[in-house]
C-alpha cells in the first residue's frame, strides 16, 4: 500500500468537508474492495476517510411498505435481521450468501452499491425490488442508478447515507456464485412488485440490467416456465477465465428460471 | 503516524504507526503476536482471522486505525494458561491440522460460528467456514473438529 493519511469523521458534514479539503481522497465503509485495491497499488489516494463513525449510516428499519437500510450496515447485520427475513426474505438470502462470514462481517450495502462491481450481489436486489438510493444530495431511482462496470449515477464526494427498498408481493433471488471467490458468476432477483414483474440480471453483463423479455413473459404468467425459450444474446454477456460468453447466457435462463421458484 | 488503541486479549496497548499499517501488521510486527497468519495478499484465506468487538473479521483487510478503540482477540488470547481452549483441543483430538499454517484463521472462525450458533449442523459449519481454505486436511476432520468443540464449548 502507499502512503496515505486516515480520518474518521463522526457526521456526513464532516465526512464531506474532509474530502473536499483532501487532493486525492477516498471513503472507506468496510474496506472489502478498497483494501484489496489499495493492497495491489492499484490506487494511490492521498486521504481515507473513514465513514465508520457516522451514526446516521447505520440501522435498519421496516415500515408498513419498505425496508430502509442505511448504507453503512454490513451485510452479515442485514442476513440476520429478523425483520428483514420476514418482510423481504430474498434480500435476507441475497445478504447472507455474499462472499463469506468475515467478509459479511465488515462490507457494507453502501460501499458494495458505491463500486457497483458487475459480479455484486445487492445491484439486483436494488434493480429488481426498484429500490431508491438516498445520498447526502438527492434521491436516484434504480433504474437511472447503474451507468455500467463500476460506473454509478453518483458525483465526486456524494455519500450512500441508505437504501429503500419497497415490499414486493413476492421476490427471488438465486446466485451461481463463482466457487473460488463467492462472487456472482451469474445471479437473478426476480420480484412481483407494486410496479409490475422485474427481472434484474448481475454477474453476466458488464453491469446489472433487466431483462426486458423475461419480465414480459412472467407478467403473463409467473412460473418457471414461462420462462422456456427465451434467450440471451451471448454478444451482451462477460467473457472471462471464470465463464464463456456462451456458457453465461445459458446460465441467465437457469438461474432466472430458479429465481421464480424461489419466489414461491 | 497515527496513534492507535486497543484492547488485545485483555491488555491495553497503545501505539504510533502508519495510517496504512494493516491490523495483521500492527498485531504480529509492532506487538509480536504471530500467531495470525498471512497466507495471501487477496482476502482469501482466512488465515490471518481474528475477533474484533466479538465478530470474526480478516485482519490483512483492515487498517489497525480502523479497529481503534476495539477488544481484539487473537489465537494467541483463547487458552487459559495451559489449558487449551475447547475449539483448539477439539482440533488436536480430531486431526484437524496438518501443516497448521490455516488453523489460527480456522478456529478464530470456528469459535465465531459456535458463539452466534451453538449447535451447528454439518451444513452451516461448511458455509460458514467458506472463508478458511486448508491446503493440507481436506475439510473433513475440521467440520468435525468444530461439531465437537460446539459441544465442548458448552
Ligand atoms: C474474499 C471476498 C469475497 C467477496 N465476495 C463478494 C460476493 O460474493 N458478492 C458481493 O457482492 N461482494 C463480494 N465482495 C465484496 C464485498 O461485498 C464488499 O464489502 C463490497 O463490495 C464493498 O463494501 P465495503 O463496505 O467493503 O466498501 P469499501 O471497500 O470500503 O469501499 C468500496 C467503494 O465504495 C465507496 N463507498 C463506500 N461507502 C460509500 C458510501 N456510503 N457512499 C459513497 N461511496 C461509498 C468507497 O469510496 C470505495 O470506492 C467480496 C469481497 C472479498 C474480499
Ligand atoms: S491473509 Fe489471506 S485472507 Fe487475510
Ligand atoms: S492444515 Fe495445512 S493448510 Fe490447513
Amino acid at each position: 500500500m502507499y502512503e496515505f493519511n486516515y480520518h474518521r469523521p463522526t457526521s456526513l458534514a464532516e465526512a464531506s468537508k474532509l474530502l473536499a479539503g483532501a487532493a486525492d481522497g477516498k471513503f472507506v465503509a468496510g474496506g472489502q474492495t478498497l483494501l484489496p485495491t489499495l493492497k495491489q497499488r492499484l490506487a494511490a489516494p492521498s486521504d481515507l476517510i473513514d465513514l465508520g463513525g457516522i451514526a446516521e449510516l447505520q440501522g435498519i428499519k421496516v415500515d408498513g411498505g419498505s425496508v430502509s437500510i442505511g448504507a453503512g450496515t454490513r451485510h452479515g447485520v442485514v442476513a440476520k435481521s429478523a425483520e428483514v427475513a420476514k418482510a423481504i426474505p430474498a434480500l435476507a438470502k441475497l445478504a447472507g450468501g455474499i462472499g463469506d462470514a468475515q467478509v459479511r462481517n465488515m462490507g457494507t450495502i453502501g460501499g458494495s452499491l458505491a463500486n457497483n462491481d458487475p459480479a455484486a450481489d445487492y445491484p439486483a436486489a436494488v434493480l429488481g425490488l426498484n429500490a431508491t438510493i438516498h445520498t447526502n444530495k438527492r434521491t436516484i431511482a434504480a433504474d437511472d442508478y447503474f451507468k455500467g462496470m463500476f460506473e454509478t449515477a453518483l458525483e465526486d464526494g456524494e455519500i450512500i447515507v441508505k437504501v429503500t427498498f419497497p415490499i414486493p408481493k413476492r421476490a427471488g433471488y438465486v446466485k451461481f456464485p463463482n466457487p473460488a471467490s463467492r462472487y456472482v458468476m451469474v445471479g437473478a432477483m426476480v420480484a412481483e412488485t407494486a410496479s409490475g414483474i422485474r427481472v434484474a440480471i448481475n454477474g453476466a453483463a458488464p453491469c446489472v440490467f433487466r431483462h426486458k423479455e423475461m419480465e414480459a413473459a412472467l407478467a403473463k404468467s409467473f412460473s418457471a416456465d414461462a420462462l422456456k425459450g427465451i434467450k440471451t444474446d451471448p454478444k451482451t454477456m462477460n467473457n472471462d477465465i471464470h465463464a464463456s460468453a456462451e456458457y453465461r447466457a445459458h446460465l441467465v435462463g437457469v438461474i432466472a428460471k430458479r429465481a421464480v421458484l424461489a419466489a414461491g | 503516524m497515527t496513534q492507535v488503541s486497543m484492547t488485545v486479549n485483555g491488555k491495553t496497548v497503545s501505539r504510533d504507526v502508519e495510517p496504512r499499517t494493516l491490523l495483521v501488521q500492527f498485531l504480529r510486527e509492532h506487538l509480536g503476536l504471530t500467531g495470525t497468519h498471512v497466507g495471501c495478499d487477496t482476502s482469501q484465506c482466512g488465515a490471518c482471522v481474528v475477533h474484533v468487538d466479538g465478530r470474526s473479521v480478516k485482519s490483512c483487510t483492515i487498517l489497525a486505525a480502523m479497529a481503534n478503540g476495539s477488544q481484539v482477540t487473537t489465537i494467541e488470547g483463547l487458552a487459559n494458561g495451559d489449558t487449551l481452549h475447547p475449539m483448539q483441543e477439539a482440533f488436536r483430538d480430531n486431526h484437524a491440522l496438518q501443516c497448521g499454517f490455516c488453523t489460527p484463521g480456522m478456529i478464530m472462525s470456528a469459535v465465531d460460528l459456535v458463539n452466534r450458533n451453538p449447535n451447528p449442523s454439518e451444513e452451516t459449519i461448511r458455509h460458514e467456514l467458506e472463508g478458511n481454505i486448508c491446503r493440507c486436511t481436506g475439510y473433513h476432520n475440521i467440520v468435525k473438529a468444530v461439531q465437537a468443540g460446539a459441544q465442548a464449548m458448552k
